[in-house]
């Protein structure tokens, strides 16, 4: 990949003016998205994940919410560009797959029309042609009887099968950047495997860059090439999967990859937990959020660890924790290997 | 769909037979109605009454006298105790009028109150908002016999902008038509503006926090395909409903203080004015007539509701 | 929209984050917040437009009860008083209260005929004061029997579904197939010709509660079907289920368990029933059914006005205002009352 990035996101910030105060809701963001690349944010349902997502196509649309910081992609700075040149960007250089296939689709509009509707804002198709595209779609999409299921409404479809809608719909204008907030949450677990795979092959097939929020690390560990785990509207530690996985440097990805459950072990008796719960965004302490259920805390925490490689050689790597790295080594307790996923560290060249 | 209709006709069935018992019982059995003694005037001969009674069956029971009432209008035999003429040729003559003001109104109310309260909804919480919907409330909280007898009086009487009651068929002169209705139509509208658009303005906030409006932004449409194709329309299926009703109670009749207000001389007015003389045969004959109108709108309507949202199973 | 923790089940290498830590989330967010009436006491509180109008309202209620005080000490005239070959002297002139060819005085802006005079002669700012007192506890009253009819005919439909359900929502289909203004006439003239008798009471025709009993009755079913529906979903929580398996029986569990929980409902329904009452009382008299002449009301009063608009507008226009200004003060007040209960403009952090 040498190519530079596709999507540059500094310092991201979303504020919301709210009853109880001011609401951060994602703070001093940063990461690059690679072309083709799939990187996953990951983090605890309320820790400002999907809002990123969302400011990132200018959809976080809440006459109370402050924006900070700069996302450049493709040369446009999305956070202060206008409402038509996004409307340009969404659906035709950056998709949303979003997690309740239920819901995310119009109950009263038939699937195709859905799509349609799309590539025409975009393209200058003939109604045929866009028609005969969308057949194709849900076809590649893995949807039977594709040709019939353009005509379908949306109740008419599984959730699996509407997920793939959603999928299609993203595809139909060959974006850059495919965001896909929770794409699987909603689904059975079958089918959940199902629509990753269909994730991972398209972006084999079409070179995307995928952005896969999640709370989900089983669904990282399938296919994710680089994690940033977020805590309370920050990124707390960013780097490939194996590093994350076999060498995790904050305590709160230690407390992530502890509560991962395993079929191929012995259950433990009592499934290890993060003691204590997030904190509220409106009320979060100072210096490391993490800092009130940290077994490791002290007097340092209580200034705001930058965001920095930490580990010699390892430039990739970063993290917001002050520990130094040989203590965190010693003190985790979730081991290399331990929570293997089959690959050993430095295997794979990620 | 066969048996959705059928299931309707019968509920139907039910209804405006319940609706035409009641009308019978209020007037009937509620001491006082004795029309006898109404038609024969001032210090009536107690001979001449019992040959009224006679005559008209006012001495056989209740039950007996419903039947054959009922048996009468369905016939179109039926005439008016105090002005002995036909009820159901009355009712005709006065239809086009009633038709008139029910279908300008229906759609001015419409037009209006899809405009207010998509704007509104868009605006929610600033102050152009919070300022038309309380205009919304004060056209609720007006008598329309009231709105209607000012503008009468201001626009008509005083300025002359506007004729002063009256009513021209639409086939003999549109334009004087459309002229003549405009007072009555405004003032009937304001009221269901006020409704509507409120009932809209919250379909509408609803509608716009569901996923797939985000789904159809994030697709790049334009913020107005979003808020036609996606937000309003599916914010509009439920006004539908309440359109279809308010609609067919306009139309049959149920307009009485508009109507009175401008002297339309409509079906609604006649009801009022019957009402007023315990003129049991017309009020009964536009109670049905008007009940009709309000089921056979409701079927039509769960008809459109199905064709609109295609989820609904007619059963 | 909550994330569906609930749905991730482990499959080989599965299960994030542990879903207790958000429930506990939730479970503190409940109980560090205050209950739904406070909640809704402080929102409304907050609502600077929504109070303003129920001040309106208060006052409008306070100057109608000061209606004989008015009358005595400022008009010097009853409501009923005719003053038709009376003269009255405005700045410093002398003018009939009724000339001679039937025009009646306009508004003088002073104690006596403040704001005019009827057709009659009768001070029209008295009768507007004493009309409102009238107006108001038909609203109020009517108001509250609906809600009480509405209530039990929910309680009882929902909670005891089947048949006891079939007769009442079929009953209320056939007050709702009538226009409302014509069912309400038809009540008014076939009632206020013989009054009413029901068992020992009996209500003579030119009682104002004949007008209230009609009021009430025909807006039950506006009330009753959304409480019905409510009703049949409270039925079947698991709170009504553990009464139930406590041996409550079917009215303890409607009063104890459900009522409570329609309460809500009931309070925001409250203002705009009055308000509605008070419309149709007008309704009422204009068609010359409400309340009987000469006592006045708001709405017989319009209705007086409508018919002498060319003689005297100020009949029409000023009893018109109050009542557009009490019914508009009660919408706006009760609209706030329904937003402080159930405010759409929350905001979702996480999508």
């Amino acid at each position: 990949m040498s190519s530079g990035p596709l999507l540059t996101v500094r310092d991201l910030g979303v504020s919301f003016t709210a009853e109880e105060g001011v609401v951060r809701a994602v703070d001093g963001v940063t990461f690059d998205l690679l072309p083709g690349e799939v990187l996953a944010v990951v983090g605890e349902s309320g820790c400002g994940k999907s809002v990123m997502a969302m400011t990132l196509m200018g959809l976080t649309r809440f006459p109370n919410a402050r924006f900070e910081g700069t996302a450049h992609y493709k040369g446009l700075e999305l956070i202060d560009a206008g409402e038509e040149e996004l409307r340009r960007i969404r659906g035709a250089e950056i998709a949303m797959i979003f997690q309740d296939p239920m819901s995310s689709l119009n109950p009263v509009m038939r699937v195709g029309e859905q799509i349609i509707e799309q590539i025409q804002a975009h393209e200058g198709v003939p109604a045929t042609e866009a028609r005969e595209r969308v057949a194709q779609l849900l076809d590649r999409v893995g949807i039977p009887r594709a040709r019939d299921r353009v005509d379908a409404y949306p109740f008419e479809l599984s959730g699996g099968m509407r997920q793939r809608v959603m999928i299609a719909l993203a595809l139909s204008c060959g974006p850059s950047v495919l965001i896909a907030d929770e794409p699987t949450t909603a689904l059975d677990v079958t089918i959940q495997a199902q629509i990753l795979h269909q994730i991972q092959s398209l972006r084999d097939e079409t070179g995307a860059a995928v952005i896969l929020v999640t709370h989900d690390l089983g669904v990282v560990a399938e296919i994710a090439d680089r994690i940033a785990v977020m805590y309370a509207g920050r990124i707390v530690e960013q780097g490939t999967v194996n590093a994350i996985f076999y060498d995790p440097q904050h305590p709160y990805t230690w407390g992530l990859l502890g509560s991962i459950t395993r079929v191929d072990r012995a259950r433990p008796e009592r499934l290890p937990a993060i003691a204590g719960l997030p904190p509220s965004l409106a009320d979060r302490p100072e210096g490391c959020h993490f800092r009130p259920r940290c077994p490791h805390e002290f007097d340092r925490c209580r200034d705001v660890p930058p965001l920095v490689a930490r580990i010699d050689g390892d430039d990739d790597h970063l993290d917001r924790c002050w520990l130094p790295v040989e203590e965190k080594r010693e003190r985790r307790e979730v081991r290399p290997g331990e929570i293997g996923l089959g690959r050993k560290p430095g295997a794979a060249a990620a | 769909m066969a048996r959705f209709v059928v299931r309707r006709l019968l509920s139907m069935l039910v209804v405006l037979f319940a609706v035409s018992v009641l009308t019978f019982l209020i007037f009937n059995v509620i001491p006082g109605g004795d029309p006898a003694l109404r038609m024969a005037g001032r210090q009536p001969d107690p001979a001449q009454l019992e040959r009224i009674r006679e005559d008209w069956g006012f001495d056989e029971p209740v039950y007996v006298q419903y039947l054959k009432t009922m048996g009468q209008l369905f016939s179109g035999e039926l005439v008016s105790y105090s002005t002995q003429q036909n009820v159901v040729a009355e009712i005709g003559k006065r239809l086009g009028r009633t038709f008139s003001l029910a279908i300008g109104a229906a759609i001015m109310w419409m037009a209006f109150a899809t405009a207010l309260g998509l704007y509104t909804a868009i605006r929610a919480g600033r102050l152009s908002d919070r300022l038309l919907t309380i205009l919304a409330l004060v056209g609720i909280s007006m008598p329309v016999f009231w709105v209607g007898a000012l503008m009468n009086y201001y626009l008509g009487f005083k300025a002359g902008i506007f004729p002063n009651g009256d009513y021209v068929p639409l086939g003999e002169d549109p334009l004087e038509w459309l002229y003549h209705l405009i007072l009555p139509w405004t003032a009937l509208s304001l009221l269901f503006i006020g409704v509507y658009s409120r009932v809209l303005r919250s379909n509408v906030l609803d509608t716009l926090s569901e996923d797939y409006v985000r789904t159809a932004r994030a697709k790049g449409l334009s913020e107005r395909r979003v808020l036609v194709r996606h937000v309003l329309r599916n914010s509009m299926i439920p006004i539908v409903t309440l359109w279809g009703l308010d609609f067919g109670a306009v139309l049959g009749g149920g307009a009485i203080l508009t109507e009175a207000v401008f002297d339309l001389q409509g079906v609604g007015q006649y009801v009022a004015e019957s009402v007023d003389q315990l003129d049991v045969p017309p009020v009964l004959a536009v109670t049905m007539f008007g009940a009709f109108f309000i089921v056979l709108l409701n079927t039509v309507v769960d008809i459109v509701y199905a064709v609109l949202d295609p989820r609904i199973r007619l059963t | 929209m909550e994330e569906r923790l609930d749905s991730v089940l482990p499959e080989g290498v599965e299960t994030a984050v542990r879903s207790d830590a958000l429930e506990e989330t939730a479970e503190r967010e409940h109980v560090a917040g205050v209950g739904p009436w406070r909640l809704a006491a402080r929102r409304l509180r907050r609502d600077r437009i929504a109070m303003g109008f129920g001040m309106v309202f208060l006052v409008l209620v306070v100057i109608c009860l000061a209606a004989p005080t008015w009358a005595t000490d400022v008009a010097h005239t009853g409501p009923l008083k005719n003053h038709l070959t009376d003269t009255v002297v405005v700045d410093g002139e002398r003018k009939d209260v009724v000339s001679l060819d039937g025009v009646p005085i306009g508004p003088t802006w002073q104690g006596e005929f403040f704001l005019g005079a009827d057709t009659n002669g009768r001070d029209t700012a008295v009768r507007l004061l004493y009309g409102g007192r009238n107006s108001l506890e038909i609203g109020v009253l009517a108001a509250l029997i609906t809600t009480v009819l509405a209530v039990w005919a929910g309680l009882l439909a929902g909670y005891a579904r089947g048949f006891t359900d079939a007769v009442i929502s079929r009953s209320l289909d056939v007050i709702w197939a009538y226009p409302v203004a014509l069912l309400a006439i038809a009540l008014g003239t076939a009632l206020s010709l013989q009054g009413l008798q029901i068992g020992p009471i009996e209500i003579s025709g030119e009682s104002k509660l004949i007008p209230i009993l009609i009021i009430a009755v025909v807006y039950v079913p506006y009330m009753a079907r959304p409480l019905r529906g409510q009703v049949l979903a409270l039925r079947e929580r698991d709170f009504v289920e553990a009464a139930r398996a406590q041996g409550a029986g079917p009215v303890r569990i409607m009063l104890t368990e459900i009522l409570p929980n329609l309460s809500s409902t009931i309070v925001v329904f409250f203002p705009l029933m009055v308000a509605n009452a008070i419309l149709l009382e007008a309704a009422l008299g204009f068609l010359g059914v409400g309340v009987r002449a000469p006592e006045p009301s708001w709405g017989n009063m319009i209705g007086d006005g409508v018919k002498h608009i060319l003689t005297g507008p100020h009949l029409a226009i000023v009893p018109g205002i109050m009542l557009v200004a009490t019914v508009l003060a009660l919408n706006v007040f009760g609209d706030g009352v329904r937003d402080a209960f159930d405010p759409r403009a929350r905001i979702h952090l996480e999508h």
